[in-house]
């Protein structure tokens, strides 16, 4: 493990810490909130960035899997068993430390399920969900494979759309906080700001290492062999179909962890943030950041994200992430960092002298 | 060396290009020059759903505000100060709302968020409005913003139960009990049809069938023939547009000839000229802005409804809805409650507008109390009908 | 139910089956020339409505509909220049993002030009209530000008592809683009055409059905996603696999509706698409080379 490979991450705490210390000079940290969703949105963004870029694969439906992971979250800590206090298997249930008790903003006492649970739960599903989808879908190729993705995601939307229990059309709210320790709890309430702006930054780091590990390991090298040439590729023994499938549902369960942390956060989601144009919000960051660069898409999914989210883009938001899809397809189909006026700036976060 | 320092340069000054407007990219409309008045202006802000599947709400709500806004500031403002609001367009998203809600209260610390439009994002922000001890004047319908009440919640559309029960006493009058309910699956469309299964039985009225359509359908004859086939004596679409003139067209064109009962969504003349002869005769509770010219002299609302539906209408060369009314009844219900508690402290605002009583809006007449952060109540409404095209006022 | 009702059930199934099979129909012709989904298909429709319905306040509607279409088939031809033309040689991946992309940025521009109000163009025949009885069901006479309107435009495409210069040369395009260059066959201007013949169809479909169905700025992309659907299930490129398709799935979505919540007409779509993807790709209709589309 050397040393060497680390310097971006390393440098990216720094300028973690050092945007904080502005903040707080500047007496604004209220940006923290923009920017604390924006790095939740980046999980999504850079499991994605695995999978189109590395694995070549295109994704038309990873919001399902966002909506997947938070929907399931949700229910769980919200869906009051109180009624059923007494019956045996919610007693099971509360004897096995599973449940917890608290009282939400109008005073109801709600028994529901313990945040940790629900996070497990949501992450298990979302892998069984991924693995189910995966398996016929990722022997699909092109358009093909594009369609079905988009399947997906419309499959997941109509579900939360119409399902009673799921909120439908104004989903779910009042989804408590999860606490991880005393002290520590994913909230969005003004008193956690930086509490939480650090638990969202520490979520990227662990997957962008991740993600960085699995890149330059020899599962990487063979995502990189199946995207150039997947014949050629299989010929030479790699098992494309291992490879491609888990990959898929490794960017899916990044997707779902957005997904769950985002509900807490927010304290509430809806069918809104499954809805193809999120889907295609996702493709548009990873395509801006440059298919195959995980730090350019992470870097572009906080950004587009933060303006976003601020309203900078008044009523043209989605018409900005449509031109940003054409303009990135025509101009810079590399991305936006290997342009050759940006190579120089590429050069810092790689390894290499000249980007 | 020199290129990558221009590099990194380049790099963070568009960074910047982009961020700064975002410090300060909200729409101000604060009227500014000369004027008398030496106290800052009072910050209120607004989120509405301008673009995206909501715009038909959102747009003419941000309209209003604007319009509003500007004769208040024209006039003096209020207690002698100006009023700065800041809209934002949330495209109907709650995960935008929250952003921007925040934005509103800890940022520009806002005394009073007006909307959102629609209840999905209203209840998402709720609790934020709440914690934030901020006023939310939402203009969203859902009946579970205002209940379980939160102090510093209101909401200023007319209940959904009270149109309910205004359309099945009307059924009840004319004789019609075996109906048929189709709704969208947005959120007005579930709590539409959660509201007419529950007061149908106390109007004797059955539901023989209730289907739900997707709100961006562009057909319903397979729904509409079920229904026929049930033998239905008259049919109540809750819906918003499109679907409102679809319904109405559809049925007429498979023959099913029985009364067409509306929500209070088919606040605009424009979905009775896309229904074209097959509006006519529908039957709906809605506020009084659409007849405000055939109202009565000394109709209490009647002064208000003229001036903002002529005024909306000479300023944006559009048709007025019943929409645009929520807004300016939330704007109508801050600046009385401002007046009242003669201070722009929160807390003190919001015991004003909880005491407020007979304030004239278009939505109705409103009187809050700590248990009503509505203020309507059936009379709100009145039953209007479609007559060659135009609004009418439903005589038995 | 009775006959009447059946019957009924099928003119509705009919009615959005054919609007789903002019989608689909035009996909395959561009898909047919270019290997390309043009994912943006959905809007030339709007567009063709949208553009037809301004006109119609000024002009009688068939001339509405003829500069409709006119400017439609332009703006078709400019995409295609301008978009599609400099990246001909990218991969499938990077020609889906931008027709996505075009998809969205058209729609924006219809925002902003049109704004969000629901219109239609005024009914060809008769009225928004005029109803005609056949077999003891009852439509709307624009039905039948859907219907007939698609029925016309599939034989004519069927005919210009099979027995003209023109249309043959694109098809030859599609099998093999540097033979039918050495042929003499403009491949590129071959390309656009069919972008504009695409658009251009797609432009009387949308006046034909806005009566029917409103026009709304945003009804483009549900139409594109129902129209692959059904390009998918009839096999990409197959005109007349489209439009069985389209009718099956509108029948299929009929029966749903008649016997279960209409709540799931719309999930009944999906997953016939992804049934199809998964075990039979080519589609129904269509024999086909199953092999190139999958791996292992």
């Amino acid at each position: 493990m050397r040393l060497r490979t680390y310097y971006p991450v390393i440098a990216g705490m720094a300028l973690i810490v050092l945007l904080h210390v502005v903040l707080r000079v500047a007496d604004a940290t209220y940006y923290m909130t923009q920017i604390t969703m924006s790095a939740y949105y980046a999980l999504v963004v850079i499991g994605l960035c695995l999978l189109m870029g590395y694995a070549g694969q295109i994704s038309l439906g990873h919001a399902g899997f966002f909506a997947i992971g938070g929907y399931t979250s949700a229910v769980m800590t919200t869906y009051n068993l109180s009624p059923w206090s007494d019956s045996s298997w919610v007693g099971g249930l509360d004897s096995l430390g599973l449940l917890v008790r608290w009282e939400d903003l109008y005073g109801t006492e709600i028994l529901s399920f313990s945040p940790w649970v629900a996070f497990g739960t949501a992450i298990l599903l979302t892998g069984i969900i991924a693995l189910i989808i995966g398996m016929p879908v990722i022997r699909l190729k092109g358009h093909y494979l594009a369609m079905a993705t988009l399947g997906f995601g419309l499959i997941v939307y109509r579900v939360a759309l119409g399902t009673p229990i799921l909120g439908r059309a104004d989903g779910i709210s009042n989804v408590p906080p999860f606490r991880f320790i005393d002290g520590l709890q994913v909230n969005g309430r003004a008193p956690f700001r930086v509490q939480n702006y650090y638990i969202a930054w520490t979520a990227v780091i662990v997957a962008m290492v991740l993600s960085l590990n699995l890149v330059r390991s020899r599962v990487g090298r063979a995502l990189r062999s199946i995207h150039e040439n997947e014949e050629a590729a299989h010929s030479l023994g790699v098992n494309t179909y291992r490879y491609k499938l888990g990959t898929f549902i490794l960017s899916a369960l990044f997707a779902a962890m957005g997904g769950v942390l985002l509900t807490h956060y927010n304290g509430s989601i809806g069918p809104s943030e499954v809805t193809v144009m999120k889907s295609v919000r996702y493709v548009a960051i990873v395509a801006v950041g440059g298919m195959a660069n995980l730090w350019g898409a992470l870097i572009m999914g906080i950004l587009l994200n933060f303006l976003s989210l601020r309203g900078v883009f008044g009523t043209f938001d989605d018409a900005v992430f449509g031109g940003i899809l054409i303009a990135m397809m025509l101009f810079a189909p590399q991305g936006l960092l290997r342009v050759p006026e940006l190579r120089a700036f590429s050069a810092l976060l790689s390894r290499r002298s000249h980007g | 060396m020199k290129t990558r320092f221009a590099a990194i340069l380049s790099i963070l000054i568009v960074a910047l290009v982009l961020i700064a407007p975002g410090c300060k990219e909200s729409d101000d409309t604060s009227e500014g020059g000369a004027s008398a008045v030496d106290k800052p202006p009072i910050k209120v802000g607004a989120i509405f759903a301008i673009t995206g599947p909501a715009s038909f709400l959102g747009a003419p709500e941000a309209k209003t505000v604007e319009m509003f806004v500007e004769k208040l500031n024209e006039a003096g403002g209020v207690n002698g100060r100006k009023i700065e609001v800041l809209i934002k367009d949330s495209g109907a998203r709650p995960e935008n709302a929250i952003s921007m809600a925040k934005q509103l209260i800890d940022e520009e610390k806002v005394l009073a968020i007006l909307g959102p439009s629609t209840s999905g994002e209203t209840m998402a922000i709720k609790n934020i409005c709440q914690e934030g001890s901020t006023i939310l004047l939402s203009c969203a319908a859902a009946e579970s913003i205002v209940d379980p009440v939160a102090s510093y919640v209101f909401k200023t559309p007319q209940k959904d139960s009270d149109a309910a029960r205004r359309i099945f006493q009307t059924m009840k009058d004319m004789g019609v009990s075996k109906i048929g309910v189709v709704t969208s699956n947005d959120g007005f469309g579930m709590a539409g049809a959660g509201q007419l299964a529950k007061y149908a039985p106390e109007y004797g009225a059955t539901i023989a069938i209730s289907e739900t359509y997707d709100k961006a359908e562009t057909d319903l004859t397979g729904v509409l023939t079920k229904l026929k086939g049930e033998d239905v004596q008259g049919v109540v679409n809750w819906s918003i547009v499109p679907a409102q003139s679809l319904v109405a067209k559809n049925m007429k064109q498979i023959g099913l000839d029985v009364p067409l009962f509306q929500s209070h969504g088919f606040g605009n003349i424009k979905y009775v000229e896309a229904g074209g002869e097959a509006a006519n005769g529908t039957i709906f509770p809605c506020g009084r802005l659409l007849v405000a010219d055939v109202l009565p002299e000394g109709h209490p609302q009647k002064d208000v409804l003229v001036q903002y539906k002529s005024g909306y209408e000479s300023r944006y060369n559009e048709d007025a809805s019943t929409f645009g009314g929520h807004a300016y009844d939330a704007m109508v219900i801050l600046v009385e409650g401002i007046k009242k508690a003669g201070s722009v402290e929160t807390a003190k605002v919001r015991d004003a507008i909880e005491t407020l009583q007979g304030v004239v809006g278009t939505g109705g007449v409103f009187s809050f109390s700590a248990q009503d952060h509505n203020g309507l109540d059936q009379n709100a409404f009145e039953m209007l009908t479609v007559k060659d095209g135009k609004f009418a006022v439903y005589q038995k | 139910m009775n006959f009447a009702q059946v019957v009924q059930y099928a003119f509705s199934g009919i009615t959005v089956g054919s609007i789903y099979a002019i989608v689909a129909v035009g996909f395959n012709i561009i898909y047919n020339t270019t290997g390309i989904i043009n994912f943006a298909q959905g809007e030339f429709l709007i567009i063709g409505a949208m553009t037809a319905i301004s006109v119609s306040r000024i002009a009688p509607l068939p001339v509405a509909i003829l500069v409709a279409v006119v400017v439609t088939t332009a703006l078709g031809g400019l995409i295609e220049f301008v978009f599609i033309r400099p990246v001909k040689k990218a991969s499938v991946l990077r020609l889906i993002i931008i027709t996505i992309g075009l998809s969205i940025l058209i729609r924006e521009a219809m925002l902003h030009i049109w704004d969000e109000q629901v219109r239609s163009l005024p009914y060809f025949t008769g009225t928004a209530v005029s109803s005609l009885t056949i077999l003891g069901a009852h439509i709307s006479p624009q039905v039948l000008w859907v219907l007939g309107a698609s029925a016309v435009i599939v034989a004519a495409l069927t005919l210009f592809f099979r027995y003209t210069l023109m249309g043959r040369a694109m098809r030859a395009c599609a099998d093999d683009s540097m033979a039918a260059r050495l042929c003499g066959v403009n491949d590129r201007w071959m390309v656009t055409l069919s972008f504009m013949l695409s658009a251009g169809i797609g432009a009387l479909a949308g006046c034909v059905i806005s009566p029917v169905t409103q026009t709304q700025y945003d009804m483009g992309a549900p139409l594109a996603i129902k129209g692959f659907t059904v390009a998918i299930v009839g096999g990409l490129g197959n005109s007349m696999g489209a439009v069985a398709a389209g009718l099956f799935l509108g029948l299929l979505e009929a029966l749903v509706v008649s016997q279960f919540a209409a709540a799931y007409k719309d999930v009944v779509a999906i997953i016939v698409l992804l049934l199809i993807l998964v075990f039979r790709p080519s589609g129904l209709f269509t024999r086909g080379d199953v092999s190139a589309l999958r791996t292992a």
